[in-house]
């Protein structure tokens, strides 16, 4: 079986991010890029299914700029075994739905037994792409997943849900995203760093596919959340209590 | 332009890529997972647990720049595809949690093995080098005596060779790693007076006639650091390391990687330490005003920031010479002492910023406050430097 694993270039989750001055969007110049938290997941479920002996091979592929490159070389240095640049230009942000019908021209060609992907990027937090890959290609999807388990021709995914776990069996070929507790990713050994110069990389464009990534929504403004007021000093346990029970918190 | 930020300095530098880019991420993931939750418990234990040394060996951080034939990651510039860049980037990483003692005594390797793979037998790096680089033996550096440091030439513990084995008599003093290493790279004197009779001889310390002795320190807490005696050691002439009596030219080249890995450990503090006294000053206010609108402060920040510069630009020409082949040993004498000097007065600026904050146990900069004696000390004191500097250059 050949498992594919989206990845996405996002702001590195350590930094802070700033809004541009004119309100369109967040200031990316000279700023920490990595690859999404929740794609390292999906990287590191793909690789231990593999380590299991129930994949034969990782395909990683990132829709975005030159630099997602990088992105691809450390899923590579973790473990993946080829990849695929959908290349776009530097400033254009694609979305969920353009890079579901990329994703749905390469699993036709690639005919993988699962799409293993993020649940959700941390960049602008959509949660689309994989549910609209599953719609498009008419498979079954596993959403938010909290373990993977593979078995002959299906898998079984236990999902987070409100208040607890929901476990679905799908038949294979199927879309897993994953969600944060699903494993521990490892990083990048040093020298595995430098194999994966060695492994495959190729260039593609959204033209290849016949996607047209033009946008369908409009950014009317992008603002910095506001600033949390200070709270209030209370000067006894009696004055706590009958401000908690003014809210009607307890 | 947003101002850079602590990992974002490379960005604007000729030297770095991608690639060392991705042995930043690898390191500081690595770190972020591996030490910074138990740099308190491992400063109170005085020692780093041996499971570090096998997790660093798996993430291939120990076998930075050692040939892969014996488990390494690859020699810098023969095999594995790093360069001496990468390796500065390693050493800036291992400095992120503040606590000098992690990577000085997760490293000693970086000393004691570097004498056997330049002039050790075949058969002698096959039994060490791989279980080092494995992490499953620590080796370290035995050179300082309790009657000299730096004048190598003239150090007294004396192996004597009877039948097929030498007989170790002497002692040895501030070993790094010293109380829980397997083997030392042992420097004796083999000869006459002077630098003709110095050898370099491996002895395993769980020979019988080794003692040893932890020494209680200002800072580096989390390595265990010792004085050792040898009394009537016996040790197979097949641990010779290098040809007798020629030990002191392979104990004067390990130092020029030694000192340029020390010039990176106290840039990199001196870079924590403008960080932290950075976010303070802004956080902080005085008399109504925050700290980082006061001139007296920003002057301090700034002139921080201009030693850091200068710090990293010596560093990365002396790296570049390494990388070209044309290293000279005056500049990484003089560049150790800049890099020391700019610690010395980052860590201490940035207590003058944080106030208060930085007299009490548990902070970064406080931390950094006590590595300062061991890094401008230690690996050759900031007089020795300038002294074989001015030798170096020719006056």
């Amino acid at each position: 079986m050949k498992i594919l694993v989206p990845v996405k270039r996002v702001i590195d989750y350590n930094v802070k991010p700033r809004v541009k001055a004119d309100g369109s969007g967040v200031d990316l110049a000279n700023v920490k890029m990595s690859m999404n938290p929740f794609d390292e997941i999906a990287v590191e479920e793909a690789i231990r299914i593999r380590e299991a002996g129930k994949a034969e091979e990782i395909v990683v592929v990132s829709v975005g700029p030159t630099k997602a490159q990088e992105t691809l070389r450390t899923a590579l240095a973790m473990g993946a075994d080829r990849a695929i640049l959908v290349q776009v230009e530097d400033d254009v942000d694609v979305e969920p739905l353009a890079v579901a019908k990329i994703l749905k021209a390469i699993a036709e060609q690639e005919n993988p037994g699962i799409v293993m992907l993020g649940k959700q990027s941390i960049s602008d937090d959509s949660n689309q792409t994989g549910q609209m890959l599953a719609a498009l290609m008419g498979r079954p999807q596993g959403t938010f997943a909290n373990t993977v388990e593979v078995d002959g021709d299906s898998v079984t995914v236990k999902r987070e849900i409100d208040g607890g776990l929901e476990t679905v069996k799908l038949s294979l070929p199927a879309i897993v995203t994953t969600d944060l507790r699903l494993n521990e990713p490892r990083y990048a050994s040093l020298p595995n760093i430098m194999k994966a110069k060695q492994k495959p990389l190729e260039n593609k464009t959204p033209a290849d596919y016949g996607v047209d990534i033009a946008p369908r929504l409009k950014t009317l403004k992008v603002a910095e959340p506001p600033v949390r007021s200070a709270g209030i000093k209370v000067a006894d346990v009696d004055e706590l209590v009958a401000k908690i029970k003014a809210l009607g918190i307890a | 332009m947003t101002a850079p930020l602590f990992d974002q300095w490379r960005a604007r530098s000729p030297h770095y890529d991608d690639s060392h880019e991705a042995v930043c991420d690898s390191v500081r993931a690595f770190v972020t997972r591996e030490i910074m939750p138990h740099v308190a418990e491992w400063e109170a234990a005085g020692e780093l647990p041996r499971e570090l040394h096998r997790k660093a060996a798996a993430a291939g951080v120990l076998g930075l720049g050692y040939p892969q034939e014996y488990g390494g990651s690859g020699t810098i510039g023969h095999d594995g595809g790093f360069d001496i860049f990468h390796s500065l980037v390693q050493s800036e990483e291992l400095c992120r949690p503040g606590a000098g003692g992690i990577p000085a005594s997760l490293q000693t390797h970086g000393i004691g093995l570097p004498p056997i793979l330049a002039t050790g037998s075949e058969e002698l790096k096959r039994r060490i080098a791989p279980q080092v680089l494995a992490g499953e033996k620590v080796i370290c550096l035995g050179i300082t005596e309790p009657g000299g440091g730096s004048d190598v030439a003239n150090l007294r513990t004396r192996a004597e060779r009877r039948g097929s084995s030498y007989f170790v008599n002497g002692a040895k003093t501030l070993i790094t790693s010293g109380m829980r290493a397997d083997y030392i790279t042992l420097a004796v004197r083999t000869g006459g007076a002077g630098i003709g009779g110095v050898s370099l001889l491996l002895v395993e310390t769980e020979r019988a006639g080794v003692s040893r002795t932890r020494l209680d320190k200002m800072g580096w807490l989390a390595s265990d650091t010792a004085t050792i005696h040898f009394d009537d050691v016996e040790v197979p002439a097949e641990n010779l390391i290098g040809p007798e009596n020629a030990g002191f030219g392979a104990i004067m080249r390990n130092f020029n990687g030694e000192r340029l890995g020390m010039a990176q450990q106290a840039a990199a503090y001196a870079r924590l330490c403008y960080e932290d006294a950075l976010d303070w000053a802004r956080q902080r206010e005085t008399f109504g005003k925050p700290l980082v609108t006061r001139q007296a402060i920003r002057h301090k920040l700034a002139r921080m920031l201009q030693m850091i510069h200068a710090t990293q630009a010596m560093i990365d020409r002396a790296a570049w010479t390494v990388k070209t082949g044309c290293a000279f040993p005056g500049d990484f004498a003089l560049l150790k002492v800049q890099a020391t000097q700019t610690m010395e007065y980052c860590a201490r600026e940035a207590c003058q910023i944080l106030g208060g904050a930085s007299f009490v146990r548990g902070g970064r900069v406080e931390r950094i406050y006590r590595e300062v004696r061991v890094m401008a000390i230690g690996g050759g004191s900031e007089e020795i430097m300038y002294d074989l500097a001015s030798r170096q250059f020719g006056f």
